[in-house]
């Protein structure tokens, strides 16, 4: 199973809920961070890293030997990559979308497939709170898998390396898999939504926090997924900052409220230790077990729901 | 410079336009043949709306109108490598004047050709010009 962990709003705990839920999956885990424009979820898993690659977009390169100027290319191209001007043959390889149209076009072969680095793909696998809590039931918990794309400075284009890491995600079920996806609603998020089985949306009940979850729900609603919320610093309404309005609109909405963290300082000191706040904070983890249990109800209803009754399984 | 063909950014269709200090984004330009005065206009709104690569689009209609001098506020520097492979000359920071008081400075000599952009990729300073990521 995949689930994703994503919000509208950025900095209402996605990571901080990630990487709690990774510490304590009672499952075989890799912890994704889609997040490639700032990827952080290693900072509190502290995986040991075992490898790193570069990861390329295709990108043309010419032979000018050969470039007649005729210009199809440059007429081809939506996002001016390519530009005839004068004698010359322009390239900005920084503007291109690899979508490799004008590889196909030109008709003297004077493009050729050259790359421009996206970023680097981090792998390696970090301990779970399974294995250093000492307890008997938890010896021989395996080791979680860890995944991370970091997007090159100065690169634009996020989703292309996304694609890339999602392509190296285990396949079938020998582990579940949890996504700490970008903020927004923009295609980074919903790339790094749009293969999970299950969303959980981290929100902050605060006129920001719903504003951003709202369009979160519309974006991603329409994916067809269960759908859970986390209402994350849950009772700063008491302080005059936030407001019940996230959770009116959960219920008017019919969304699901999995897990509701109050504001606590302990889990914003262990952060900013660099811990996992649900191995440092004990109200917390009691939370996010019950959150664990809720994403795995939801992702098996899903399944026996979309399982047609009377249909022959195969083995 | 009594001859050749310059072409101005510019927010309208004539001389009496404002210039506009923006190049890829410019709403047109206003193309004057010195040699005889005409005066043209080339609408630019198609790269106004680009996602991305306004200032390429926009280096490709000067050269089709036969430009051989751009003056403009800011021009970017992927702008500005396609003047040069099209052998345009650019002359930058020209603002806060009609496109007739430029063509007019520009023929008294007063405005000096840049060798290097002055605008960063993406925008013009102030112009809050950053695309969409893909």
């Amino acid at each position: 199973m995949i689930y994703a962990i994503a919000s509208g709003k950025g900095g209402t705990g996605k990571t901080t809920v990630t990487a709690s839920l990774a510490a304590l999956w009672d499952r075989p885990v890799m912890a994704v961070d889609l997040d490639v424009e700032e990827p952080n979820l290693h900072l509190f898993l502290h995986p040991e890293l075992t490898g790193e690659e570069p990861a390329f977009m295709e990108v043309p390169e010419r032979d000018p030997k050969r470039c007649t100027l005729c210009g199809q290319c440059a007429a081809f191209c939506q996002y001016k990559a390519l530009s005839v001007m004068g004698k010359t043959l322009l390239l900005f390889p920084e503007m291109c979308h690899g979508c490799g149209g004008c590889l196909l076009l030109c008709p003297e072969k004077a493009l050729s497939p050259g790359k421009r680095e996206l970023g680097r793909i981090v792998s390696g696998h970090f301990r779970t709170d399974h294995l250093s809590s000492g307890r008997e039931e938890d010896a021989g918990f395996p080791d979680a898998g860890f995944l991370m794309g970091r997007l090159r400075v100065g690169e634009a284009m996020s989703p292309p390396l996304m694609r890339q890491v999602k392509a190296r995600l285990p396949q079938g079920q020998s582990a579940d898999i949890l996504i700490d996806s970008p903020p927004g609603v923009s295609c980074p998020a919903v790339n790094a939504v749009m293969d999970a089985d299950v969303l959980v949306l981290v929100t902050e009940p605060t006129p920001f926090g719903l504003h951003d979850f709202r369009l979160a729900v519309q974006a991603f609603r329409s994916l067809g997924k269960p759908l859970g919320a986390v209402i994350n610093r849950s009772d700063i309404g008491g302080v005059g900052i936030g407001d019940a309005s996230v959770q009116d609109f959960c219920r008017a909405e019919g969304i699901p409220v999995w897990a509701q963290i109050p504001y606590n300082r302990a889990v914003a000191e262990a952060y900013s230790r660099g811990e996992v706040a649900a191995s440092a904070v004990p109200e917390l983890r009691a939370m996010i077990l019950a959150l664990m249990a809720r994403m795995q109800g939801a992702a098996a209803a899903s399944q026996s729901a979309s399982a047609t009754p009377g249909e022959v399984q195969h083995a | 410079m009594n001859t050749g063909i310059i072409a101005v950014t510019s927010e309208g269709p004539g001389l009496e336009s404002m210039v506009d200090a923006r190049f890829g984004r410019a709403a047109g330009f206003v193309v004057v043949d010195l040699a005889s005065m005409a005066v043209s206009y080339v609408d630019n709104s198609g790269s106004q709306t680009m996602a991305q690569g306004a200032g390429i689009q926009a280096a490709e209609n000067c050269a089709r109108a036969g430009a051989e001098v751009v003056l403009s506020g800011f021009v970017g520097p992927k702008a500005f490598q396609a003047l040069a492979a099209g052998g345009i000359r650019v002359i930058q920071n020209v603002e806060g004047m009609t496109v007739g008081q430029a063509v007019d400075k520009f023929q008294r000599g007063e405005l000096a050709v840049a060798d290097a952009p002055n605008a960063p990729a993406g925008g013009n300073p102030g112009g809050g010009g950053k695309g969409e990521p893909a």
